[in-house]
This record gives C-alpha cells, sequence and structure tokens, in this order.
C-alpha cells in the first residue's frame, strides 16, 4: 500500500483537508497548488470560517448540515485556534419576522432576552432585546487553520509544492484529488461561481466572543471575531463570476449593517476589501465525482469550504483507498490468470 | 388578454433570486407551470456581464425571460439596464423598476413614467413595476405602456393586498390593459384575492423562493392562480348584509311531537 501515491491538486481547505485524511489512511500524498503561496488565488483565504451547521440549516439543504455537525470535532482536533463558544443571531426590532423566519428553518438553538445576551456579548447590551444562541457551534480564522493544517501535513511527511501548472497526463498511474475550485471548470462544465464580497476591520471599542448574524430583508451579514480586535464582515452572494474589486453598494451595506450592530464600527479601521468566488454546482450541494479510473474530484462546497470540508475529505479518502485496493485486487487476479 | 401581442396560458410570472440553489428553483418553476421568468440583471452583471453562468441556467429552461431593472434608482440607470437586457436576452420586453426609498422599495412614479417613456419610444415593451395610483397609471399609459404592473404591498414583504379598493378601481379604469399583480404577495390566497379581482396574472419571487418548500410552494400558488380566475369568470355573488338561507325555511318539517 504504501508505494501508491496521491496527488492533491489545490491547497484550499478542500484540498488540505482531503491530503490529511488520505495520509491518515496510511497513503503517500503530495499536495500541488497554482498559487504562488498558501491562499493565494482561492476563496478559501476570504472565507468567515464559521463552523455554524445550525445557522446554515436555516437557508440551506438538510444534507449541509448533517455533513457539517462532525466538521466541529475535527477542526478542535486538528487545528488548536478552533473557538466552541456558540454563535449568535440578532435582528433590529423592526426586523424581528426575520428571527420567526430564521427559526422555523433550523434547530438547536436557544431562544434568549436581553440579559443572557449581555452576559454573552457585554459590548452588545441594551442592543438587542431577543436573539437566538446556537450554543454548539464554533468558528476559526481560516487565515490560521490553513497554515496550521499545512505545518501539520509537512509534519506528516507531506509536501506542499506552490507555483506548479498541474497536467494530469504528466502522473501516469497515481490517483489524483482535484481539489482547485472553481478552476475544475474546465471538467465540471456545471460549476458556477457565486461571487462574494468581504471586509476586515480592526476596532479597539468592540470585544466579541463569538461571531454574529444579523438577519436583514436585503442584506443579511455575519461578523466573525478573529482576536486582537480584528473582525472578518461578510458576505454577498450575488450570481455572478465578476473578479472585479468589491462595489460601493456592497461594502456601503456590510459597513452599514456592521454599524447597525454597534455604532463603534464606524470609528473601525479598514483592512482589507475583498472578493472572491465560491465553486458551486446547480444544487449548491457538494459532491465527489470519479472520472475515469484515477480521478476524484471534490468541489461545489460553495460557501461551506470549512464547515464541509472535513466531511467531504473521509468520503474522498474512503474512495480513493476504495480505488487503490480494488485496481491492485484486479491487477493481481490479471497477473494470477496470465501466469495459469 | 396578450402580453404586447402574447398570449400566455399560465397566469402566473415567477421570479428567480433567492432560491436556495438554481436546482430548487428549476424545480420550483416546473411546479408553477410559470412560462415567463423574471431576471435581475444590475445586481447580477457586474464588469464582463459575469453572471452568464446563472444567467445561461435560466434561459435553459426554455422559458420566455422577462429581464428587470431591479436596483435602479434613476432613469439612466433604468434605460442603461434596459438596453444590456435586450442584448444580453434579445427581447424586447423589460420590467421597469425605479425604486426611491430602499427601505420599502417604493417606486420613485416620477422616474418611472419618464424611464417608461423613454424606453417606449425606442421600442421596448414595457412592464412598469407601479403603485396602485390611478393618476401614475394613467401617465404610464399615455407614456406607451400597454401593461401595468402594480404593487399589492412592498417586494418581499408577504403583506399581501394592502389596498383592495385601490386595485379593484384600478381595473375598472383599464380595462383593456393587462394588469399584473406585482410583489408583496405572500400565501397563495393573496394570489387568489387578485386574479378574483380580476387581474390577468400574478408576478411572484420571495413568496415561493424562501418557503419552507419552494417547490411545495410554487404549486400551492399555482393552483390559486386557477382558482381565482376560475371564480373571476364564475363571476362571484356580492356580499349581503342579510342571511339568506340556500335552502327554503317555508314549509319546513315541523320538529318535536
Amino acid at each position: 500500500m504504501s508505494e501508491s501515491k496521491v496527488i492533491v491538486v489545490g491547497a484550499g481547505v478542500a484540498g488540505l483537508a482531503a491530503a490529511f485524511e488520505l495520509v491518515e489512511r496510511g497513503l503517500k500524498v503530495e499536495v500541488v497548488d497554482r498559487g504562488s503561496a498558501l491562499g493565494d488565488g482561492g476563496c478559501s483565504w476570504m472565507a468567515g470560517g464559521m463552523l455554524a451547521p445550525w445557522c446554515e440549516r436555516a437557508s440551506t439543504d438538510a444534507s449541509v448540515a448533517e455533513l457539517g455537525a462532525a466538521s466541529i470535532s475535527w477542526w478542535m482536533s486538528n487545528f488548536i485556534g478552533t473557538v466552541q463558544s456558540g454563535s449568535l443571531v440578532v435582528a433590529a426590532s423592526r426586523d424581528l419576522p426575520e428571527l420567526t423566519h430564521f427559526a422555523e428553518r433550523t434547530e438547536r438553538y436557544e431562544w434568549i432576552d436581553g440579559d443572557r445576551i449581555n452576559a454573552l456579548e457585554p459590548d452588545l447590551a441594551g442592543r438587542f432585546r431577543k436573539a437566538f444562541y446556537f450554543p454548539d457551534e464554533a468558528h476559526l480564522d481560516p487565515r490560521r487553520a490553513l497554515p496550521a493544517l499545512a505545518d501539520l501535513l509537512k509534519y506528516r511527511g507531506v509536501q506542499v509544492r506552490f507555483g506548479v501548472d498541474f497536467h494530469p497526463a504528466q502522473e501516469r498511474g497515481t490517483q489524483i484529488v482535484d481539489c482547485r475550485g472553481l478552476a475544475s471548470r474546465d471538467v465540471l462544465k456545471d460549476l458556477r461561481g457565486v461571487r462574494g464580497e468581504m471586509l476586515i476591520v480592526r476596532s479597539a471599542d468592540i470585544t466579541l466572543s463569538r461571531p454574529v448574524r444579523i438577519l436583514h430583508p436585503r442584506i443579511p451579514l455575519y461578523i466573525v471575531p478573529r482576536g486582537g480586535g480584528v473582525f472578518m464582515i461578510g458576505a454577498t452572494m450575488i450570481e455572478s463570476e465578476s473578479h472585479a474589486g468589491a462595489s460601493v453598494r456592497s461594502t456601503l451595506e456590510m459597513l452599514g449593517a456592521a454599524c447597525a450592530l454597534h455604532p463603534a464600527f464606524a470609528e473601525a479601521e479598514i483592512l482589507e476589501i475583498n472578493t472572491g468566488l465560491r465553486p458551486a454546482f446547480t444544487t449548491n450541494l457538494p459532491a465527489i465525482r470519479r472520472i475515469g479510473s484515477r480521478t476524484h474530484f471534490v468541489n461545489g462546497l460553495f460557501r461551506h469550504g470549512f464547515l464541509l470540508a472535513p466531511a467531504m475529505a473521509k468520503q474522498v479518502a474512503d474512495a480513493v483507498l476504495h480505488q487503490i485496493q480494488g485496481t491492485s485486487d484486479a491487477g493481481l487476479r490479471k497477473r494470477r490468470s496470465k501466469g495459469h | 388578454m396578450p402580453f404586447y401581442g402574447v398570449d400566455l396560458s399560465s397566469r402566473l410570472l415567477l421570479g428567480t433570486a433567492r432560491y436556495p440553489s438554481p436546482a430548487v428553483l428549476g424545480q420550483a418553476i416546473k411546479a408553477s407551470g410559470a412560462e415567463v421568468v423574471t431576471v435581475s440583471l444590475r445586481r447580477e452583471s457586474g464588469p464582463g456581464r459575469a453572471g452568464q453562468a446563472f444567467w445561461s441556467l435560466v434561459q435553459e429552461t426554455g422559458l420566455r425571460v422577462l429581464p428587470n431593472t431591479a436596483g435602479c434608482h434613476t432613469v439612466k440607470e433604468a434605460v442603461t439596464t434596459a438596453h444590456m437586457a435586450r442584448e444580453l436576452f434579445d427581447t424586447k420586453w423589460i420590467k421597469l423598476e425605479v425604486i426611491r426609498d430602499d427601505d420599502t422599495l417604493q417606486p420613485d412614479i416620477f422616474g418611472l413614467v419618464e424611464a417608461a417613456r423613454v424606453l417606449s419610444d425606442e421600442g421596448f415593451e414595457v412592464f412598469p413595476y407601479t403603485t396602485e395610483d390611478l393618476a401614475v397609471a394613467d401617465r404610464l399609459v399615455e407614456a406607451g405602456c400597454r401593461v401595468l404592473m402594480p404593487w399589492g404591498a412592498p417586494i418581499g414583504s408577504a403583506r399581501g393586498l394592502n389596498n383592495v379598493y385601490g386595485l379593484r378601481t384600478l381595473r375598472a379604469h383599464f380595462p383593456d390593459i393587462p394588469m399584473v399583480v406585482d410583489a408583496g404577495l405572500g400565501v397563495p390566497s393573496h394570489a387568489a384575492a387578485a386574479m378574483e379581482l380580476g387581474y390577468d396574472a400574478v408576478l411572484l419571487n420571495t413568496a415561493v423562493a424562501e418557503a419552507g418548500d419552494p417547490v411545495g410552494m410554487a404549486k400551492a400558488f399555482a393552483l390559486a392562480v386557477d382558482a381565482g380566475r376560475l371564480a373571476h369568470l364564475a363571476r362571484p355573488m356580492e356580499p349581503r348584509d342579510m342571511a339568506v338561507p340556500s335552502t327554503p325555511v317555508f314549509g319546513k318539517a315541523a320538529l318535536g311531537d
């Protein structure tokens, strides 16, 4: 078994998680990425890093929550910076119907009142009378989680090479796990990009211990604390594949909503405004597809990269292992029958 | 009543935004029986017309596309968006929205009339998203619109028909103009009520897209639209102040001993 090498193409969260699970199964793994460094050109770098299967359940298929629920413990074991302090969902008083709408579509939350909100997030004291608390959810900083995962892989003997324009034909006989995200549309024609815009700001005036989602009929938004007074604000979802910079409208809307959460965000320093394209299939659900006898694609993680990567990684690693075992068994049978 | 010369058998027009996924959108369209879908260009465009992947999914449904100018705040923006829509979808149809207030998405009726005139003069077939105001409707017809689309309530509010009297008056004043109640419907009974008033069709989006089961809700709306239309054709009775027994009371057998 040890001689079977697997090449993972793409060092985003899907690729690194897949590499980890392949190593776990005793396979020799190499990761290649066409970017110049970790996070270059991929949408994982722009992710919110919320591990929030039950919040996501309100607007997506049950399978996302089921696959995602197991990812919290995966990240807790493999990335020390994973924080399991739940998440909070709030709405302005005039948007309270949004909270009810949200509640009807999910589970594993508690309705909490002003006192409880104050206890959880003192800086939001007096600002909201009602909120949902999802105690089991977690979050992480993707820009620390990806390097940590890459280090873990190096420690386990996996080479992660950048600046590699991979051509499958050059690597005969190896199994390939293709995790290139939207770039895989050269093969997966039904992939599309869904544009997201995000901001990173810094404020010494506000402390949050957990991601906060603000429901709004037009501009739903979340704020994820990254520590050290840094916050990620995201994210728009636009059916567009434009690589252009964030629009003034989206930026105004996101910052306006942040200020509505807490007026002190008005004084925050803007560190970054960025955009990315999430790879999605028409179902907006992830999939593993095998094409030929040696290439598995993991794609369509959409806006759930960090949430779904562990579950997809396990599935694809099992599939690759199965494929390798099947092939070697078949080869063995062939050789045996020839011998007779 | 034909919409700019096009006869439609389904009286339900469906918006394509805010569905859980394009796949669910496709199933909801099928369940609704809609022949016309609206597509927003402004929000989903961006430089390089980068919304192509989504638009081609919509076009693959084979349905008639009614592009809209959602999100436009000025006449100029709306006219530019209409030009882009004509080129992309190869249609003269345009659902014209010029928004004044961002919180209620209330139409800017002055800008709307002006943009309707510009576009009608250029040969567009304009479907204006307007209020139930009679005078504005009159101006829109004067500007060249041959379809009117008054709101039931603000976009996405699910409040139903806020001003039944106004909608009834509008219908009575323009018996020969095809009219669609656009926006604000939340449940199928709202759609049935609009159809009972004699409206030719309803246009929906959020009520279906954000339902727990969009496909089931699309079907429910389709049935309600048919029910309301049939009821209108069957000429409903008028409400009365007094009870009218459905079986004669006179000569009824006496009970007891």
